[in-house]
């Protein structure tokens, strides 16, 4: 059965597969919104987890928890399922296409050749949405691609049951029930106390802007520590987190201003506007970083702009951002 | 040098790399997205008020990019040179190249990734059944033969 789905393009896949999810059943959040009230925005830099031998940076909270925390906000309910057979897990997808369901998947994008080549790493939470099929092959709206395509069975079958880190296991997933009457302002503000409380207030150094604090302080010691190649190689890793695809720029921080911006209308706050601006500003700091990051790298000596001056502008974000999401918290716990 | 001076280098750096603007966006094509598709950033419009942007790179991004599969390739080159020497199996080969470590090898063939570690040499892996053989074929998405004989590794 072929369904007509709304596809639309996305920074981020999780908050493009939901907001797509959602328009199809004839409710519309654009992608900064579902961002902010899933509380997606936040920082750790885990010294101690390692992928591919490079510490882990993070600009954003864990896989699956954005979708999670919106569908409990706003109060529907979603259908999730794992499976251990390929066959059944393929068989099940074919069954709800057939009932004309669109669903969300995970993936690995390593397998997922309509992407980039440059672009295809051993990521294994990857949400994209398959809506129907044709012949041996799935039509997939995935949210970082301008329009809908095409992939095989076989590709899909390896994407969903990739392994190493997280694997997906074929876990797919659809909202089964809407709520009658949705309260907007509520679910903002708790997305925002969330992402404030996340960002300023866990008392462990790693996460928060006490993260950004703390990267800042490991990565001025880099160079000696390391030695130039690697010190290069953990510098590119963190912008890589930072600038990729699905970041939409200075790692989700101009779409969490994106969410504030949509919010302080709806909400009806000024404050909220203003915030945004703020965000906008020291989301720039972080490109800043990027740049000279990115010309770092690019000479491949560790002294064309010292390590010590990226940990400054760093710390200087930190510094913005924990002021930022103190007073959203705040603001949030005052509105609730 | 104190820390004040720093940052008023940096800031003396920082001209014109604005980029929250709708047509600041960064447009530095790389061939990175083979012309697939543009990503999506957020910026400002002329209201000051967000909206989505197409964008084909940005050059800090390209580099690191880059660099990462510099990374990649020059440990593919290594492992082929160690396979060739016969310093070690096929499967270390095959392993970098298609950005694999023995923990997702290990996934694929259902056994620990230290038996993985274990049939990166040639010893071991010369003693490996058929079944097993053709795990590995499967996890790399090559036939038997492409696996076993190194004649095919060019």
């Amino acid at each position: 059965m072929q369904i007509d789905f709304p596809h639309r393009q996305s920074a981020h896949c999780e908050n493009g597969v939901v907001s797509n999810l959602m328009r199809f059943h004839g409710y519309h959040y654009s992608e900064p919104m579902v961002f902010g009230i899933g509380s997606g925005i936040f920082f750790s830099y885990i010294p101690f987890i390692r992928m591919g031998g490079i510490p882990v940076t993070s600009y954003r909270t864990l896989p699956g928890a954005i979708f999670k925390r919106f569908a409990k906000r706003i109060g529907m309910k979603v259908e999730s399922k794992s499976y251990s057979s390929e066959q059944k897990a393929m068989a099940d997808l074919d069954v709800m296409l057939e009932k004309g369901v669109p669903v969300g998947m995970l993936t690995s994008v390593y397998y997922l050749t309509y992407l980039p080549d440059a672009y295809r790493f051993h990521f294994n939470a990857h949400n994209i949405v398959v809506y129907g099929k044709e012949g041996n092959n799935y039509l997939v709206s995935d949210p970082v691609m301008e329009t809908t395509t095409t992939i095989s069975a076989e590709d899909l079958i390896r994407a969903r049951f990739a392994k190493g880190v997280a694997e997906p296991k074929g876990r797919m997933y659809y909202p089964t029930q809407f709520p009658t009457e949705i309260d907007q302002k509520d679910a903002i503000w708790r997305g925002i106390k969330r992402a404030g409380f996340d960002m300023t207030e866990i008392p462990i150094f790693i996460l928060g802007t006490k993260g950004m604090k703390y990267l800042a302080s490991r990565l001025q010691k880099w160079p000696e520590r390391l030695g130039d190649r690697k010190a290069i190689q953990y510098l590119g890793n963190v912008v890589r987190m930072q600038e990729e695809i699905g970041t939409g720029g200075a790692g989700f921080r101009f779409l969490y201003a994106a969410f504030l911006d949509e919010a302080s209308s709806i909400v009806g706050n000024k404050e909220l506007y203003d915030l945004s601006k703020e965000l906008t500003a020291s989301g720039d700091r972080l490109r800043d970083f990027a740049y000279y990051a990115g010309r770092v790298c690019k000479s491949r000596k560790t002294d064309v702009l010292s390590f010590a001056e990226l940990a400054d502008i760093l710390r200087e974000c930190a510094e913005r951002e924990d002021k930022i999401f103190r007073r959203l918290h705040q603001l949030a716990k005052d509105n609730i | 040098m104190s820390r004040s001076r720093r940052c008023n280098r940096v800031a003396h750096f920082s001209l014109s790399l604005r980029t929250v603007k709708e047509e600041e966006v960064p447009q530095d094509d790389a061939n990175m997205l083979q012309g697939k598709f543009r990503k999506l950033y957020y910026a400002t419009d002329g209201s000051a008020h967000y909206k989505g942007v197409g964008s084909v790179g940005w050059e800090p991004e390209n580099v690191v990019l880059e660099q990462a599969w510099e990374d990649i390739r020059e440990r593919v080159a290594e492992a082929k040179e160690k396979v060739l020497a016969g310093e070690a199996s096929p499967v270390l080969y095959h392993m970098e190249r298609t950005l694999m470590t023995p923990d997702i090898l290990a996934g694929h063939i259902g056994w620990p990734a230290f038996v993985v570690r274990l049939h990166l040499r040639p010893f071991f892996f010369g003693r490996l059944g058929r079944k097993t053989l053709e795990k590995y074929a499967y996890a790399f998405q090559i036939s038997l033969e492409e696996l076993t004989d190194i004649t095919k590794i060019k």
